[in-house]
């Protein structure tokens, strides 16, 4: 881990609300595993005062990309930000997915990625083709034209299937009724690893359909964050035996299992 | 050199109770050596799991916490934190609390054993408990309350205190005259935020302490208030995001200061804080 000032390569509008940032950030680049994240200060003073948390996109020869979503202030700052200027960045943070030894991988694993939890499935997949292993992608937006790095997944050789809540494209409604069509047609290899980012309520109902299935699944989680290090104590994640977790440090990726649905 | 009770401290800075850890989170940003003293996340008799989520929020220039002192308790503190703390080189005081001077005295009993203890802080000032008032609110029960950790312990006793209350000068007054080797201040101020799309407080304990450059005046004016009234040292915070910021700690009468919310932010941020000061004192003098 570490804090970097890190140039501004590039800050663009990908489509509708989603931004793209890439950073030169070498040490980050160097040591970042897909699921992991960094903490950004997005705006410089002190009103905006925490850093936000972004999931690592891309990172490779030096440097990382963040794919994000205008939501609110801070995202709006960073969005305004022009190539040459600095950020502060913090990382990389976190557990990532776990990736087992290729041998044991199963050959396709599914990514489900809902709006922009497109964003670190990117960097898991690209990792998996250098594995030389091709995963099944069901990718959730709310409508066509906000489906995210449909390109990206399948130049990693991904089986990319597509779930709109406006029917305008592929499966109509939610990523997680896909996910019960791809397994009801079996089109996917049993005990097939299940990794899952998105907006929380997709996260719950993907998690209980693996579990009905007997597929493990892998989430990663989202909090609040302040320090983003295990320092402040308000990420934190409850696990069904009661254990208490920390999102930034123990997570954000979780064993879908382990984590009590209700909460 | 800075001397508070039996402590003497490399620099002025200390990082704040509840926003460092206990240090080893921060060992990849800075050179922990380099700190003039470590005080923990507040420590109690038995395990706490804390409140329920969501425990933070962020405010205009501050933050919201309602964490409710989630820790392991002391003996887990002292055999898996402790060893650590020890190692660095730098002073530890412990942060200690309990529901009353018993148990407080219990905890300062217990660490007086650890010679890598060096100062014990009183945290009688927490808003997050649900107890009828604070101890820190009540001068009487802040002097039963060190003076029973005074006759537990001889190392250094710093009382740190609320600033939830109309007569801050008097309280300090009741934890010196109690045998407070000092006194810290402040915590954090009684907040609330509504989310208004659910019509609900944004923190589940509905309630929590509001920290961060937002509360610098306020806390400024206090350490100013008591620094004039005791004889014993203050330690300043509330709000430091620089050196300039712990300056005007030090000119308002603070012997030394603590920096929380800030590490947040910037985890690297007292080594900056300590260079900024020095720079300031050569100047000075
Ligand atoms: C580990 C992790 C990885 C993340 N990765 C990405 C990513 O790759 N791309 C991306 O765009 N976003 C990501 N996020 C979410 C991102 O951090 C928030 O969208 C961002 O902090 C919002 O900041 P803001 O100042 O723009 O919004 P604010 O003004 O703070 O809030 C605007 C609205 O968004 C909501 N909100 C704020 N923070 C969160 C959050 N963490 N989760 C859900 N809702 C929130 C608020 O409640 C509010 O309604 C990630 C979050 C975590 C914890
Ligand atoms: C997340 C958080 C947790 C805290 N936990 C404690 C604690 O356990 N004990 C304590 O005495 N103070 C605690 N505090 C208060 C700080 O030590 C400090 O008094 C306060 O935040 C004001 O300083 P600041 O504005 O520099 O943060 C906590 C503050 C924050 C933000
Ligand atoms: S964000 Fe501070 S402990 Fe996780």
């Amino acid at each position: 881990m570490k804090d970097i000032k890190a140039t501004i390569l590039s800050n663009v509008k990908v489509k509708g609300d989603y931004y793209k940032i890439i950073l030169d950030a070498v040490y980050i680049a160097k040591h970042a595993k897909p699921g992991q994240f960094v903490q950004v200060r997005c705006a410089s003073g002190t009103e905006i005062l925490f850093r936000r948390p972004f999931s690592i996109h891309r990172a490779r020869s030096g440097k990382i990309e963040m794919l994000y979503e205008v939501v609110g202030k801070g995202t709006e700052v960073l969005s305004c930000k022009r190539s040459g200027e600095c950020v502060d960045v913090l990382g990389p943070l976190g557990n990532g997915f776990t990736l087992l030894p290729p041998s044991t991988l199963h050959p396709s694993p599914i990514l489900i990625a809902g709006g922009i939890g497109t964003a670190p499935l990117v960097f898991l997949a690209e990792e998996l083709a250098k594995r030389k292993i091709k995963p099944i992608v069901l990718i959730g937006a709310r409508t066509k034209s906000l489906i995210l790095c449909e390109k990206d997944f399948k130049k990693a050789g991904a089986d990319v299937k597509i779930a709109t809540d406006d029917a305008s494209r592929g499966y109509k409604g939610f990523v997680s009724g896909l996910l019960e069509e791809v397994i009801k047609k079996g089109k996917y290899s049993q005990g097939a690893k299940v990794y899952c980012c998105g907006p929380d309520p997709m996260m719950k109902s993907i998690a209980s359909i693996c579990l009905k299935h007997g597929l493990k699944c892998e989430v990663s989680l989202e909090e609040t964050m302040a320090c983003g290090i295990g320092a402040c104590l308000g990420c934190v994640v409850k696990l069904k035996n009661g254990e208490q977790k920390l999102a930034c440090k123990d997570g954000p990726v979780f064993d879908a299992e382990k984590l009590s649905l209700e909460q | 050199m800075i001397t508070i009770g039996k402590l003497k401290l490399k620099n002025p800075v200390m990082v704040a109770s509840g926003t460092f850890g206990y240090a080893r989170e921060f060992e990849d940003f800075l050179d922990l050596k380099k700190l003039g003293a470590i005080v923990t996340k507040t420590i109690t008799l038995k395990p706490r799991q804390g409140n329920p989520m969501p425990r933070i929020c962020e405010t205009a220039s501050g933050m919201l916490n309602a964490i409710g002192l989630q820790n392991e308790g002391i003996e887990n503190f002292i055999n898996e934190k402790l060893p650590y703390l020890a190692k660095i080189g730098t002073s530890v005081i412990v942060s200690i609390s309990g529901n009353n001077a018993e148990e407080f005295s219990r905890l300062a009993k217990r660490l007086d054993k650890e010679k890598s203890v060096d100062g014990i802080e009183l945290n009688i000032s927490c808003p997050n408990i649900q107890a009828k008032g604070l101890v820190a609110q009540c001068p009487d029960a802040t002097y039963e309350v060190v003076e029973a950790v005074r006759k537990a312990t001889d190392k250094t006793i710093i009382t740190k205190l609320s600033p939830n209350v109309t007569d801050i000068v008097g309280i300090a007054k009741c934890a010196c005259n109690a045998g407070s080797d000092a006194v810290s201040l402040v915590n954090t101020f009684l907040g609330m935020v509504i989310d208004i799309n659910t019509e609900k407080p944004k923190l589940a304990n509905v309630t929590g302490g509001l920290s961060g450059p937002c509360i610098k005046p306020i806390a400024l004016r206090m350490v100013w208030e008591v620094a004039k009234n005791i004889d014993k040292p203050v330690i300043g915070m509330g709000g430091i995001m620089s050196a300039e910021d712990a300056i005007e700690f030090l000119l308002a009468g603070a012997k030394a200061v603590q920096v929380g919310t800030a590490n947040f932010v910037e985890p690297g941020i007292c080594e900056k804080i300590i260079k900024g000061i020095d720079k300031w004192t050569k100047k000075k003098s």
